[in-house]
């Protein structure tokens, strides 16, 4: 039934005009992507443009779709109808952060690394994320947060055109979440991946993200860009509007929301 | 005379019970808890073996330490009080150090009917050391082949499987008539011993191995042999060395029978010889021996898990 047709094709690094601007550059483009699972059509004809170096982040409730999305752009989900093209190399961080138990923190980080000194380069990532000192810990000896910030230095170091994270915080207590949003928009600034980060969180969505979407119907039932330079004060007027449409799209009775606001 | 003539053949019957029931716990409890428990007796004895001068023979004992000593000399030292109060007829069962002598007469002097007790032993063990290397080996290739693809699996688990249910010991009367009464059936008998657990525990820790992982795998863009080297053999190996642990018991228990039937040498024919001669002593020596060989493996099996698994070991600190 639900044929996989996933066209996968490198953008090249130097577009043919050579002059093009990052921001004219697509990293993932969407098309009429398609998935069910028995009678349920959990993407329907979804389609999507992230162009190079945004910030996309996607929200919406449990079972709309938002990892089935993801996992459709990492190539882990092929039954699915449509076509995808993304930019890569492509990187992934997980809400787990899937560190191999077995592998020290250095050798999670250079697992499959194709550089020319993969130990340097993962060196540097890992004391980009702040965990020099843990280098040569075992992954199980980890906090939560720590963990997290390997797995993101792992997605880090193959300078990835579009990077995919799949609820990465939901796990890490408040305060932790906190530093972790800041170091992801430092590493974005730095680095400049395409980003699509899937969360149910919309404070999340609105202090990292250019635009949010709305994940309803298996479709983008709403997007809307956010314009308001970083770091965000959470309380800003354009941000407390955007909160409730978003909790509104999400389904959210407004009276429902007094304490939010 | 008739209270005399009771308590004996009682107390008879509990000593048997108690070290039916020791060894039961060694063999179930032990080996099947093994890994469960392996990351908390390892966190306990790692920095003391580390502060104390002898830490390294305490790291060959198993898990509860010293605490495990402490009461197999208890049980040697009531089977003492036992013997020399009476109530252990020595008739029967003699007195540890009765025992001790009867070992070191053995070991001192190369009697005619014996030889010595480390000639045998020589013996015993070649046959235990190569029958457990080929089990374990064929079995290792056996569980990569199968748990690493379909074709390996519908070819080689169905007809594992069945072979595991034919009861193994039962096999030895037909493998003399194939082979022979020389080394060949008893090895081979220690062959199926050691294969068939080692193959069950390494099958089933290839296919355990978590999927996240293997999407990760795909993610990170590993080539299938990376995949392997680097998440399903690392992933199975906690499984394997279970294996390991219980394939040491299997053939080791398979080499005692083996080895009593139609041997000319060894410790199986030491005892099957004393029998002749109603030497109980020996009988017990031998079947002291063996345990120790048991020990002294499966200790050896626990220094490599705890080296190969110390990522579990740094966990539970």
């Amino acid at each position: 039934m639900a044929t996989g047709l996933r066209a996968v094709s490198k953008t090249a690094s130097t577009t043919a005009a050579g002059t093009a601007i990052a921001t004219d550059q697509i990293a993932a483009s969407v098309r009429d992507l398609t998935k069910r699972f028995g009678d349920r059509m959990v993407l329907d004809r979804l389609s999507l443009d992230i162009k190079a170096g945004e910030f996309v982040a996607m929200i919406g409730r449990s079972g709309s779709g938002k990892s089935t999305l993801l996992r459709a752009l990492a190539g882990l989900d092929r039954e699915v109808s449509g076509s995808i093209t993304v930019a890569e190399p492509v990187a992934v961080a997980f809400q787990e952060p899937r560190l191999v138990p077995w592998k020290r923190v250095l050798d999670n980080v250079t697992l499959g690394l194709r550089a020319s000194d993969p130990t340097r380069v993962a060196t540097d990532a890992l004391d980009e994320v702040g965990l020099t000192e843990r280098i040569s810990a075992w992954p199980l000896t980890l906090s939560g947060g720590e963990a997290q910030r390997v797995s993101l230095a792992r997605a880090l170091v193959r300078s990835p055109s579009l990077l995919l994270l799949d609820e990465p915080f939901s796990a890490l207590d408040a305060l932790t979440t906190i530093s972790m949003h800041r170091l992801v928009l430092q590493l974005w600034e730095r680095h400049r991946p395409a980003v699509l980060l899937v969360t149910h969180d919309v404070d999340e969505a609105l202090a990292l993200a250019d635009r949010v979407l709305v994940l309803g119907e298996g479709q983008i039932a709403y997007s809307a860009a956010v314009d308001v330079p970083r770091p965000r004060d959470r309380n800003h007027p354009t941000l407390n509007a955007l909160r409730l449409r978003l909790l509104s799209e999400l389904g959210v009775r407004l009276d429902d929301t007094d304490e939010l606001i | 005379m008739a209270t005399r003539a009771v308590i004996p053949s009682i107390s008879i019957d509990f000593i048997l019970f108690a070290a039916d029931h020791w060894l039961t716990r060694f063999t179930t409890e032990e080996v099947a808890v093994s890994v469960q428990v392996l990351s908390r007796s390892a966190t306990r004895d790692a920095p003391a073996a580390a502060n104390r001068v002898g830490g390294r023979a305490a790291r060959f004992l198993p898990g509860r330490g010293w605490l495990r000593l402490i009461s197999l000399l208890a049980l040697v030292g009531l089977w003492q009080l036992l013997s020399m109060t009476g109530v252990l007829p020595t008739a029967r069962l003699g007195s540890p150090v009765t025992m001790a002598h009867t070992a070191y007469t053995l070991v001192t002097t190369d009697s005619p009917t014996y030889g010595t007790l480390q000639a045998s032993l020589l013996v015993s063990a070649e046959r235990w050391g190569i029958g457990l290397s080929i089990g374990v080996a064929i079995a290792v290739a056996l569980a990569v082949a199968s748990g690493l693809s379909r074709i390996g699996e519908y070819t080689f688990d169905p007809v594992l499987n069945a072979c595991r249910s034919v009861p193994l010991l039962g096999l030895l009367p037909l493998f003399i008539v194939w082979f022979g009464i020389g080394n060949m059936p008893k090895i081979l008998i220690v062959v199926l011993g050691a294969l068939f657990p080692m193959y069950v525990n390494t099958f089933a820790g290839i296919r355990g191995v978590d999927p996240k992982l293997g999407e990760l795998g795909q993610v990170l863009g590993l080539s299938r042999w990376e995949l392997v080297r680097h998440i399903v053999l690392p992933g199975s190996l906690p499984s394997a060395l279970t294996g390991l642990r219980l394939s040491v018991v299997g053939s080791l228990l398979a080499l005692v029978v083996g080895e009593q039937i139609n041997a000319n040498a060894g410790i199986g024919f030491m005892i099957t010889t004393a029998q002749e001669f109603l030497a109980n002593n020996i009988i017990v020596v031998c079947l002291i021996v063996y345990a120790i060989l048991g020990l002294l493996a499966d200790g050896a099996v626990r220094v490599v898990e705890r080296r190969a698994l110390a990522w579990r070991r740094d966990f539970a600190q």
